[in-house]
C-alpha cells in the first residue's frame, strides 16, 4: 500500500490548528474568545497556535479596542484556505487507500 | 505521522466544530412558551377592552386612522406584547447559554439576528403603511406572514424546527388574507398556540 502524504501539511497536524481552520473555512473574522469557546482550550494554547498559522499566512488577524479592552478577530486567507482544502483532499484520499 | 485513527478522529472533529458553530441553539423552550402567552393575552385584550377585530379590509378612508384611539392603543399593545417577548427571550436564552457555558453572542447568533432583522423591519413598516391608509385588516395578517418569512430564512442558522414554524406562520397568514374576519383569531392561533407548542416541543426535546 502506497499512499501519497505529500499534501499532508505538517501544520495542520495539532487539533487545534485543525479546529480554527474548520472555523475560520466557514466565518470571516471571528473573535478569539468565540474560538476559545469552541475549542476548549486555554488562552495561552490557542494564542500560540494562532500566531503560527499566522506566520504562515493560512490566517489573517485584525485588532480592534473595544472601550478600552483589545479584541482581535481571525479570517483565513486564500492561501489558508487553499492549504486547508488540500489537507483534506489528502485526508480523503488516505482513508479511501485504507479502505481498499 | 500519526494513525489513521487519528486522522478519522481529526476529520470528526472538523465536521463537529463546522456544525457547532454555524448553528444558533441557545435558543430556550421557554423564550417561545412566554411569547406565546404574551400573544394570547394581548389578542384578548385587543378583543375585549379595544374593540379590535376588523371584519373587513378597510376603515372609512376619510378619517386619519392614526387619530382613531382604538388603532392607537392596538399599536402600543402590539409593540408591548413584542418587548415583552423579546425581552423574555432574551433573558431565558442568556440563562440557558451560561448554564451550558457558552458563548451567546457569536459570529452566527449575529448572523442570524441581521437574517431576520430585514423581513421583520420590512413587515414592520408595511404595517404601519398600512394603518396610515386604513387597511387595519392586513395587520393580522402581514404580521404573520413577514415573521413567517423571516423564521424560514433563519432556520438555516438553528434548530430545523423553526423552519416548519415559519410555514406554518406563513400559511396561518395566507388564509387569514383570505378570510379576513378570521384575522385576530389567526393572529393568537399563531403568535399564540403555534409558539406556546413550538416551546413545549423545543423545551423535551433539547433541554430536559
Amino acid at each position: 500500500m502506497k499512499i501519497s502524504i505529500d499534501s499532508l501539511q505538517k501544520a495542520f497536524e495539532s487539533r487545534v490548528r485543525l479546529g480554527i481552520m474548520s472555523i475560520l473555512i466557514l466565518h470571516d473574522w471571528v473573535e478569539f474568545v468565540e474560538l476559545k469557546d469552541y475549542l476548549k482550550v486555554t488562552d495561552g494554547n490557542l494564542a500560540s497556535h494562532l500566531s503560527a498559522l499566522e506566520k504562515l499566512n493560512f490566517i489573517q488577524s485584525r485588532k480592534q479596542f473595544i472601550g478600552n479592552k483589545p479584541n482581535t478577530s481571525y479570517a483565513a486567507t486564500k492561501l489558508g484556505r487553499e492549504s486547508f482544502g488540500n489537507h483534506l483532499n489528502a485526508l480523503e484520499n488516505l482513508i479511501k487507500g485504507v479502505s481498499k | 505521522m500519526k494513525k489513521d485513527t487519528d486522522y478519522l478522529q481529526d476529520i470528526e472533529e472538523i465536521r463537529s466544530l463546522m456544525e457547532k458553530s454555524s448553528k444558533f441553539i441557545s435558543l430556550s423552550g421557554w423564550a417561545g412558551i412566554f411569547a406565546g402567552v404574551f400573544a394570547l393575552m394581548g389578542s384578548y385584550i385587543a378583543l375585549t377592552f379595544l374593540d379590535f377585530n376588523p371584519q373587513s379590509l378597510s376603515v372609512d378612508p376619510g378619517s386619519n386612522p392614526f387619530q382613531q384611539t382604538q388603532i392607537f392603543s392596538v399599536v402600543q399593545l402590539a409593540l408591548l406584547v413584542f418587548l415583552l417577548a423579546i425581552s423574555f427571550a432574551l433573558f431565558f436564552t442568556h440563562r440557558r447559554a451560561k448554564r451550558k457555558d457558552e458563548l451567546l453572542w457569536t459570529t452566527t447568533a449575529k448572523r442570524l439576528v441581521m437574517n431576520m432583522s430585514v423581513p421583520l423591519f420590512t413587515g414592520g413598516i408595511l404595517i404601519l403603511l398600512f394603518i396610515s391608509h386604513g387597511l387595519i385588516g392586513f395587520v393580522a395578517p402581514f404580521s404573520l406572514l413577514f415573521y413567517g418569512l423571516a423564521l424560514f430564512t433563519i432556520s438555516k442558522f438553528t434548530f430545523d424546527e423553526v423552519k416548519i414554524l415559519g410555514l406554518i406562520e406563513i400559511l396561518l397568514g395566507l388564509i387569514s388574507v383570505y378570510k379576513v374576519s378570521l384575522g385576530l383569531l389567526f393572529w393568537a392561533i399563531g403568535f399564540g398556540v403555534v409558539h406556546i407548542i413550538y416551546g413545549i416541543y423545543v423545551y423535551f426535546k433539547y433541554e430536559k
